[in-house]
């Protein structure tokens, strides 16, 4: 199966800002479990639109969808801020109380697998 | 009923020019707002009522038996958690403060996770800042940062920057440059006058960079930094000397990614050395509406912004230690009252499971995904549409945010309050 390596940033959508008081909708999932991806990366992976991916960091793997966003370089992953994002997180915030979300060093592949259910990602199912 | 000047509860803009229609206790138009706040202030599934978990499952019960559940709780644990605080009012925020002073709690806001690194940068070199409404007036060279607010702060380009016109900007968008710093092109680069595409996490170095040119010492300076020629680093200081009135809005592209409060602390510094040449401000771009009201009081009545630990019978802060993350992540509190915040979705899987793991209780207008780790679901009146109250702006104005129709629930500082008394109560005081 065809990896690219890429640094991941989480952050705010405005579609996420939208729904953030709904999380428990499935057009929250649509919107936050995605990522974004140029097109040049999309091409190394032989995927379109819509294919799920799995990216896989040194704290934890997740699947969602991947789209393509051509405002972000080659090389960079972007899933906005959740509990999608929130699984592949190192929760170490060296000594300052703030994890690093931005800048992870991840792994992305194309999967057949699901999305990631949301209560699987908090550990409650 | 048409209701004018309303402050939307949503972003740290605090947008105060909401028209609002009531009709028979509900809100049916908003006009003025971004659709982020439209959404808010039109209203979406409530939680009901009251619950307590029996048996895996909420079950729904009234305020007062809720209420003595989440006192028996927080009075029976050794290490409790206070955490959230993001989304309510300055005078919840105070008692909020009050409860945990009373329980030896370890109180933290969302600033841990958001600008808890431009608050550690500001205690070390200070915030040279200013208000919004000067920027509207007064700003010809506006920067933002590792800061999307397009998407984040949808209306603060038109209300207080870049599309706006004051008494010494009148003509508007064009007597104004923006420039926008970035590691990909967001939708705010879009609309300004030039991206610069900064490599990920090099933005200390860039500052740095910036800092010497602007210290003459550019020959220290190599032909490239950070992915920005130097070159166009010697024309960006000399277009910051150059304006009238320059300002730097930042957000979570320095405070979220390498370097962390040296990033803040570097770009604070840049701004302290532009006011050798000409007016610069700084402002950090606060995320939700009162986010930095809770820093406000929590400093009056503690002496510190955020992270403060009580267990001692005084305030100590000690980020790493006291904050929440790292709280969580040493599995060190055993309950966690959660008010006005979404922490099971927004921390890092680690932090959440110890969550999952304890006693917890949620005041919030809204079912989350912490909703389904509570222990204690207590429903609340969501504050500047059912509550009146303070709220701090981004720029650290206070504002009063307006009652627009009758809750259906109590009040964040209501149910704090009642909280409060149930402890002392169980405690006999």
């Amino acid at each position: 199966m065809k990896k690219i390596d890429v640094k991941l940033i989480s952050g705010r959508s405005i579609a996420q800002g939208i729904h953030i008081e709904d999380k428990m909708s499935s057009k929250y999932c649509d919107i936050v479990a995605v990522c974004e991806l140029n097109e040049k990366d999309m091409s190394k992976l032989g995927i379109r639109d819509d294919a799920n991916v799995m990216i896989k960091s040194k704290v934890g793997q997740v699947v969602v969808r991947a789209r393509t966003n051509n405002r972000n370089p080659p090389g960079i992953a972007f899933v906005p801020m959740g509990p999608w994002a929130n699984a592949i997180i190192d929760s170490s915030t060296g000594g300052c109380g703030t994890p690093q979300f931005k800048g992870i060093e991840v792994e992305v592949t194309l999967t057949f697998d699901s999305i990631s259910p949301i209560k699987e990602l908090v550990g409650f199912t | 009923m048409i209701i004018t000047d309303v402050l939307c509860p949503f972003c740290g803009d605090l947008c105060d020019d909401i028209i609002v229609e009531v009709e028979g206790n509900k809100i049916i138009e908003v006009k003025e707002a971004c659709e982020t706040g439209m959404s808010k202030m039109m209203g979406h599934e409530r939680i009901a009522a009251p619950m307590i978990r029996e048996n895996g499952k909420l079950v729904k019960t009234t305020y007062e038996t809720a209420i003595t559940k989440a006192a028996e709780i927080l009075t029976n644990s050794l290490r409790p958690l206070m955490y959230g605080w993001g989304s309510t009012t300055c005078e919840a925020d105070k008692k909020g403060i009050e409860l945990a002073e009373e329980l030896g709690a370890i109180v933290d806001n969302t600033t841990s996770v958001c600008h808890a690194p431009s608050i550690l940068a500001l205690q070390d070199v200070g915030l040279p800042s200013c208000t919004l409404g000067q920027i509207k007036n007064r700003a010809d060279l506006i920067i933002y940062w590792g800061s999307n607010q397009a998407e984040a702060h949808p209306r603060h380009m038109s209300k207080y920057t870049s599309f706006t016109k004051g008494f010494f900007t009148k003509e508007g968008r064009k007597g104004k440059y923006v420039m926008v710093f970035d590691i990909r092109k967001t939708t705010t680069a879009e609309v300004a006058n030039e991206f610069v595409q900064i490599l990920p996490g090099e933005d200390y170095r860039v500052l740095s960079a910036l800092r010497a040119i602007l210290a003459g010492a550019g020959d220290v300076v190599p032909f490239s930094v950070g992915g920005v020629p130097k070159g166009k680093l010697i024309e960006i200081v000399d277009r910051m000397k150059n304006s009238k009135f320059g300002v730097l809005f930042f957000g979570m592209g320095l405070t979220h990614s390498r370097g962390k409060p040296y990033n803040v602390a570097n770009a604070i510094s840049l701004v302290r050395d532009l006011n050798a040449h000409t007016k610069f401000a700084v402002i950090p771009m606060r995320g939700h509406y009162n986010v930095l009201g809770f820093n406000q009081v929590c400093t009056w009545s503690t002496g510190f912004a955020f992270a403060v630990d009580f267990a001692r019978g005084q305030p100590w802060y000690n980020p790493g230690e006291t904050s929440t993350v790292d709280v969580l992540n040493r599995g060190e509190c055993d309950s966690a009252l959660i008010v006005a915040s979404d922490p099971a979705a927004h921390f890092p899987r680690k932090s959440v499971e110890h969550l999952a793991r304890i006693p917890l209780i949620q005041i919030d207008p809204y079912a989350s995904l912490t909703t389904e780790l509570a222990d204690v679901v207590l429903p609340a009146a969501i504050a500047g549409i059912e509550v009146e109250g303070t709220a701090y702006r981004m720029d650290g104005v206070p504002l009063r945010l307006r009652k627009l129709i009758e809750p259906v629930h109590l009040s964040d500082e209501e149910i704090l309050s009642r909280i409060l008394s149930k402890v002392r109560e169980i405690r006999g005081d």
